[in-house]
């Protein structure tokens, strides 16, 4: 007899408003106070500490414009947003100072969320969604110098780009961009190249999101339909599709794998998380808690796989975190 | 008669004579079918045969000729077999000319459609016949086009008339069309309208078929006329004489070299779409590794049981539905109102009956928000809910309006179909389940809305004339053990006659006696059925009698879907008023009727409308044989 689902560990109110976004930054030696950033639909990315449950600062720097992409780079003082004001923001707040050092505007309307890369010491790699329809701009931060553009072929019509991820198979080798797009397929794009290696049709609606294991050189995408795509890299950079996995109600918003590469989370938008084996997909738990459409998940970072912790963001203004399938 | 003229100088004319005589008789058959094969035969290589048998026809005197091109025209078999026969008997014998372009093709339609390509291909096959040709057309065109002959014509006459546009349009060659391009473009477009506007499906269907020919012949590129219509046998005839097969390829019709080409277009877009598809996907089997040890297995499921869809809650509440109707945002919400409308109606009658006119009168507004499959159906089963539910105010809120300013022609009919179907659940509850499905309409797919339910009714009223026995208990059923009260009889009154109290007084935007035919033709047939429904009603004499006076009015109406309505008013009456009283009371309007009925058996150009007065005819009949069969 299976048991009953567990319940949140926690549950993060405060924002009043939907949130759309979550990073966990909980890496730091100890007494370093992990921390959970959310971006919410009001403009306001909330701090919340995890030792007291609660909001220890509010920062504002989106024009009250939803925010819907929050990330690190190395550490939880150096934090970078995006927003619907069209702008990426990357933020110092180091000894509790909550300004914006620098602002890159991308001139995107959409909710195509950004995707951090580091590629060497002080360097990072961020591919966004760009003013023209089709097109991912890369660009190198700090310096905010463009690496390239990658613009589909003319008359592709792949429409938006919806969810991009960069990596790189290891430190010294090229760094890769899988970009999601509006007509349901995915492209395999090499950066310094600025050319498509591979495309493949995964989907009949808009990629929603995607997460890619870059070990086992499989990925997953999720859309608005009920359909999970598993797809694998061979050797020759092609893309092919290996598995599917029908969902029970449609429409995934985010999907992301745990760090260790053994469990994933699918944020849905019928209220509940849903928690997958990575290896071979097999459904695990379904976490039904929230009342609305759950927008992110987000695996945190702990170095003890003990604490290691997810949470979700819902339309509802909460964040439940949960601890599952730690013992692994 | 076996028929072998030796000799060349002998003088045809005797033979021509001969051949006259006999055909005019009525032997066509005989003669012809031993002499056409054999001159088909004889003239096919042979140029003297062919001046023969020209002589041979042409000297056939005027008063015999019509028979001779008749049966020469029919038993040929094929264009070019005509051509070799006749030659251009057509050209030069002015009778011949009569009967091949103007009695065949317009006074004549009982022709199969052999004989139409026997006659337009030999019109084309030859240069000097070709003028002919266009003139043919150009007289098709103009009866096709003018709306008399729309209105009057019976329906097989105007098949056979599109049928002789569309081979002669594919025997047209590029020049041709060129000339006559602006007159084949305004013939069209008059003929599209009186097709249009009739309203015999059938005939909305052949104006549209033969306006998308026109337009492809005339727009060789560019947008040409395209119409939403259900492919029949019929259609998909018609649509194949506009493509020629001839025996001989002397010029490809247009037809043939649009086909080719588009079947040449249809190549290179295969290929395309192979080379789009980088990875077409080659699904790989998932490979069940057992030696690879599953670090998955540790990891334990929790029970998933309570995963199932996610389903919107509908309000529980009919006030709730109204404020969801009216003025909710969340259009989830709408949706699964909208869906759970009519079972909340029928479970909750108190209830609706406090909000009923309210409730109807939303449904009749309701737009569709959002995509719902079924709309239109749910929609109405909602209304016919509340119509059955609270009969006599919402059929009174519901007449009301039929007769009220703006509305568009398809509220107008929504309400004559609710009607209906309520009338058929009140007086027959039992069947209740399969009135359902039988009385439910889909939705319309042609362009303007079929006329479903009447063919339905007009079915039921057939089989109950057939059986030609009157059952005394409608709304019950020896077999069902369970018996309820007729409910219609009641509120039969309401439902009839607001409908037809004001059919005769014009508003700005609804005319029942002038435009708005289609509407009529509805209102009759809805009428029909109500009276069909109330028998055994107390209310049925008076309304036969208002019926009738109705009928009465309208009898000469031109629209041949009015006529059939009110013929099906007439069998309805005839099977619903018992057979005494309406002897007895209504003895001079039945011998009238009686009159104008026999005149509809003969002179009515609609073949389904002779055929409904004639079994009225019968229905009175039987009705007077049977009271005479009473000892009184």
């Amino acid at each position: 007899m299976a048991l009953p689902p567990p319940d949140p560990q926690f549950v993060l109110r405060g924002t009043n408003a939907a949130v759309h976004t979550l990073h966990f930054s909980c890496g730091g030696p100890d007494p370093d106070i992990p921390v959970l950033f959310s971006g919410s639909e009001s403009g306001f990315i909330h701090v919340w500490n995890l030792k007291t449950h609660r909001v220890d600062t509010a920062l504002d720097g989106h024009g009250r414009k939803s925010v819907y992409c929050v990330g690190t780079m190395g550490g939880k003082d150096r934090l970078l947003s995006q927003g619907r004001d069209q702008r990426i923001c990357l933020w110092d707040l180091a000894e509790g100072r909550t300004s914006v050092t620098d602002s890159v505007f991308t001139e995107h309307v959409g909710f195509c969320r950004c995707s951090l890369l580091k590629v060497a010491q002080g360097r990072w790699l961020m591919a966004m969604a760009a003013r023209s329809l089709e097109e991912v701009q890369i660009l190198e931060l700090p310096s905010k110098t463009s690496v390239c553009t990658l613009k589909p072929e003319v008359g592709a019509k792949l429409g938006m780009p919806m969810c991009l991820k960069l990596w790189q198979l290891n430190c010294g080798s090229q760094p890769v961009l899988l970009a999601g797009y509006e007509d349901g397929s995915v492209i395999l794009w090499n950066v310094s190249m600025g050319k498509a290696l591979s495309q493949l049709d995964c989907h009949q609606e808009p990629v929603m999101s995607l997460d890619f294991d870059s070990e086992k050189a499989k990925g997953i995408s999720g859309s608005s339909e009920k359909v999970l795509s598993i797809w694998s890299l061979n050797e020759q950079q092609n893309l092919q599709v290996y598995k599917t996995h029908e969902l029970v109600n449609a429409g995934i918003s985010d999907i992301t794998i745990r760090p260790d590469k053994k469990i994933l989370a699918t944020a849905g938008w019928d209220h509940r998380v849903r928690i997958f084996g990575w290896k071979k997909l097999k459904p695990l738990a379904v976490l039904d808690y929230h009342t609305a459409t759950v927008h992110c998940v987000s695996f945190s970072d702990h170095r003890n796989p003990r604490e290691r912790l997810l949470a979700a963001g819902s339309k509802d203004h909460r964040i439940s975190v949960w601890s599952i399938y730690t013992q692994t | 008669l076996c028929f072998i003229p030796g000799g060349l100088d002998c003088s045809i004319s005797f033979v021509s004579h001969v051949l006259g005589k006999v055909c005019v008789h009525g032997r066509q058959k005989e003669i012809l079918g031993v002499l056409v094969p054999r001159l088909t035969d004889l003239t096919k290589s042979d140029c003297i045969w062919q001046r023969i048998c020209w002589r041979l026809v042409e000297c056939v005197p005027d008063r015999w000729m019509e028979a001779v091109v008749l049966g020469f025209v029919q038993r040929a078999p094929g264009a070019d077999v005509l051509s070799r026969l006749l030659g251009n008997l057509v050209v030069k014998n002015k009778k011949a000319q009569f009967v091949v372009t103007q009695k065949m093709l317009l006074l004549q339609y009982g022709h199969a459609t052999a004989v139409l390509q026997n006659l337009l291909g030999y019109l084309s096959l030859d240069s000097l016949r070709r003028t002919l040709l266009l003139r043919v057309l150009q007289e098709l065109l103009e009866t096709w086009g003018s709306s008399s002959a729309v209105k009057h014509s019976p329906p097989e006459q105007q098949l056979y008339i599109s049928k002789a546009i569309l081979i002669c349009l594919s025997h047209l060659k590029e020049p041709e069309v060129e000339s006559c391009r602006q007159e084949l473009l305004t013939s069209m477009m008059e003929g599209v309208k009186c097709h249009l506007d009739s309203s015999l499906p059938q005939l909305r269907r052949l104006g549209m078929v033969v306006a998308e020919s026109i337009s492809s012949k005339i727009n060789t590129e560019g947008p040409v006329l395209k119409f939403e219509y259900e492919a029949d046998d019929e259609t998909r005839e018609l649509k194949s004489l506009l493509v020629q097969t001839p025996p001989f390829c002397v010029v490809p019709s247009l037809a043939d070299d649009d086909r080719s080409e588009n079947a040449a277009a249809a190549l290179p877009l295969v290929p395309e779409s192979n080379e789009k598809s980088h990875a077409a996907a080659p699904v790989m089997p998932y490979e069940e590794s057992d030696a690879e040890l599953d670090s998955d297995d540790d990891l334990i499921p929790y029970n998933m049981s309570e995963d199932k869809e996610l389903k919107i809650k509908a309000p529980v509440y009919i006030r709730d539905c109204i404020e969801v109707l009216t003025g909710s945002e969340d259009v989830d919400k709408w949706e699964a109102t909208v869906k759970a409308l009519e079972s909340l109606i029928r479970k909750n009658p108190a209830a609706t009956r406090e909000v009923s006119v309210e409730l109807a009168k939303i449904l009749l507004h309701l737009e569709e928000k959002t995509c719902v499959e079924g709309f239109v159906e749910l929609r109405q089963r909602a209304q016919v809910a509340v119509l059955t539910t609270d009969p006599i105010p919402v059929a009174r809120y519901l007449t009301s309006q039929f007769y009220s300013l703006n509305y568009s022609l398809r509220q107008r009919m929504d309400i004559l179909d609710v009607l209906v179907l309520a009338a058929q659940e009140l007086s027959c509850p039992k069947f209740h389940g399969k009135t359902k499905h039988s009385g439910a309409q889909k939705p319309p797919i042609q362009l303007l809305p079929g006329s479903d339910s009447s063919k339905d009714w007009r079915r039921m009223v057939d089989e109950r004339i057939k059986s030609k026995t009157r059952r005394f208990n409608m709304g019950q059923s020896h077999v069902e053990p369970a018996s309820s009260p007729n409910e219609f009889n009641s509120v039969a009154g309401h439902f009839f006659f607001p409908l037809i109290q004001h059919f005769d007084r014009p508003l700005t935007t609804f005319d029942l006696l002038g435009e708005d035919r289609l509407v009529l033709g509805r209102l009759v047939h809805t009428l029909a059925v109500l009276m069909y429904l109330a028998v055994n009603t107390v209310a049925v004499m008076a309304m036969g009698k208002a019926l009738l006076e109705f009928v009465w009015a309208l009898r000469f109406h031109t629209d041949s879907y009015v006529r059939q309505g009110l013929l099906s008013c007439i069998s309805s009456l005839l099977l619903s008023v018992p057979a005494e009283r309406i002897l007895a009371d209504m003895t001079e309007e039945l011998l009238e009727t009686q009159s104008w009925l026999g005149d509809v058996v003969e002179k009515d150009p609609d073949g389904d409308c002779r055929r409904l007065a004639l079994q009225n005819l019968l229905l009175m009949e039987n009705l007077k044989k049977k009271l005479e069969a009473v000892p009184s």
